[in-house]
């Protein structure tokens, strides 16, 4: 989730001119239908989904960073080819969700300079480095498991075109959870040096992978707005407890330990307690003192930078030719 | 040279495979049509989701009004005798 909500005071007033088309545009979505481009919508959850699917649509982005510092250095043809194919999934991701938030009024050019200007947010995760080849296995297993956890639901989300968007993006997302967990699995089967670096890589993705989720619903004033508008389907913790459920066998299996001396099994919730992570961390990242935080933002600028002459020879050329065509 | 300027949007349709009709499956920006295409090839069929590729310029799409759907579609519904079953026929009479 790239989906969850970063900012603290964003609680969007419903201020509606219009109490007779709110109260329909309520009924339709608790009715679970579509609402489209060109349907009516009330000013808050246009402006609430434009910051969610562009804060999606940056992390897709920026994601492709921390896998891109380890394309050149895959320990083989097979990873390499693998990691390549993700991270243009990520791009595509990307262009899904722009699109998506494009028909609700935002260019994608608005969108890209919010970004690069630093005042766009995205997932907290990305702010975090690739330091060994174990860590790309474990943000495949762990990040794109997490992000799994997220979107599902989100294909029924109430505004079709992100809906939409969802369904794709679910459908490709399954091999990169998959292909992270099988490099991991071929570390733990390997040497006791290869399956310390699973270990380590673990120790340091798991706390971030659970802030994912977002803060926990008690701090996160706008899950209750965005449930009741379709807009989010789950909330924060539930989804957190959710994701530790599933992953703690799968850890187990290939005799990996959860860096959580909290963690246990509760037979009476049928679920694992765990503990907290630091959300003064969480916070600090959330306001940009993640520890790679500038490196990615200068990487998304010197990208833009250098890519000019390409978007500006494309719009000369197709002028030219536009030209010629009407001469 | 006109810096900045956003390439214009697309709609892609994709043909899934033959005997099939293109159906929308998204947009993108494109400089020109070749290069819509081309990006459409890499955004929308990267697992053999299709086998031929339309690109239209979404400025070219009229659509209707969402305002206007009850006076469109609506009138449809009382015109059940546009359907075969509104049509008794008795179950001795075959192949119609
Ligand atoms: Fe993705
Ligand atoms: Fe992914």
């Amino acid at each position: 989730m790239y989906t969850t909500e970063l900012s603290r005071n964003t609680a969007p007033s419903v201020v509606c001119d219009d109490a007779e088309r709110l109260a329909a545009f309520e009924a339709r979505v608790a009715a679970d239908e579509f609402i489209e481009p060109k349907d009516w919508m009330p000013d808050a959850y246009r402006k609430t989904l434009v910051r969610q699917i562009s804060q999606h649509a940056h992390s897709e982005i920026v994601g492709m960073l921390p896998e891109g510092n380890w394309i050149g250095r895959a320990p083989s043809l097979r990873r390499k080819a693998i990691l390549l194919a993700k991270v243009q999934d990520e791009a595509g991701h990307g262009l899904y969700l722009y699109c998506a938030a494009e028909t609700l009024g935002t260019s994608r050019d608005e969108m890209t300079a919010a970004l690069l200007a630093g005042k766009a947010k995205y997932s907290t995760i990305f702010n975090y480095p690739t330091l060994t080849w174990a860590d790309i296995g474990t943000i495949g297993w762990l990040v794109d498991g997490a992000a799994i956890m997220n979107q599902v639901p989100l294909q029924r989300t109430s505004y079709g075109p992100y809906a939409r968007a969802m369904v794709r993006i679910c459908k490709e997302e399954s091999f990169h959870q998959r292909q992270g967990y099988e490099a991991v699995m071929a570390l733990c089967a390997g040497t006791p040096e290869q399956k310390a670096m699973a270990q380590d890589a673990l120790n340091r993705w798991w706390w971030p992978s659970l802030m994912m989720f977002g803060p926990p619903d008690d701090a996160s004033p706008n899950t209750e707005q965005s449930m009741r508008w379709r807009i989010k389907r789950d909330t924060n913790d539930a989804l957190r407890q959710k994701f530790v459920d599933v992953t703690v066998p799968q850890a187990e299996a290939i005799g990996l330990t959860i860096p959580d001396p909290a963690l246990r099994w509760n037979e009476d919730k049928d679920g694992y307690d765990f503990g907290q992570p630091d959300w003064d961390e969480f916070w600090a990242v959330v306001k940009g003192d993640g520890p790679v935080a500038a490196d990615r933002m200068a990487a998304r600028n010197k990208a833009w930078d250098d890519g000019a002459w390409v978007r500006d020879a494309a719009i000369a050329h197709a002028e030219k030719r536009a030209l010629k065509r009407a001469a | 040279m006109p810096d900045r300027s956003e390439f214009p949007l697309w709609e892609v349709f994709v043909r899934t495979r033959g005997g099939l009709s293109h159906r929308h499956v998204g947009s993108l920006h494109a400089a020109d049509a070749a290069m819509a295409v081309q990006a459409a090839r890499d955004v929308y069929t990267r697992r053999m989701e299709g086998v031929s590729l339309w690109v239209v310029p979404s400025a070219a799409i009229t659509a209707s009004d969402p305002g206007d759907a009850a006076q469109l579609f609506d009138p449809a519904a009382d015109k059940v005798y546009r359907h075969p079953t509104f049509y008794t026929v008795p179950d001795n009479i075959r192949h119609i």
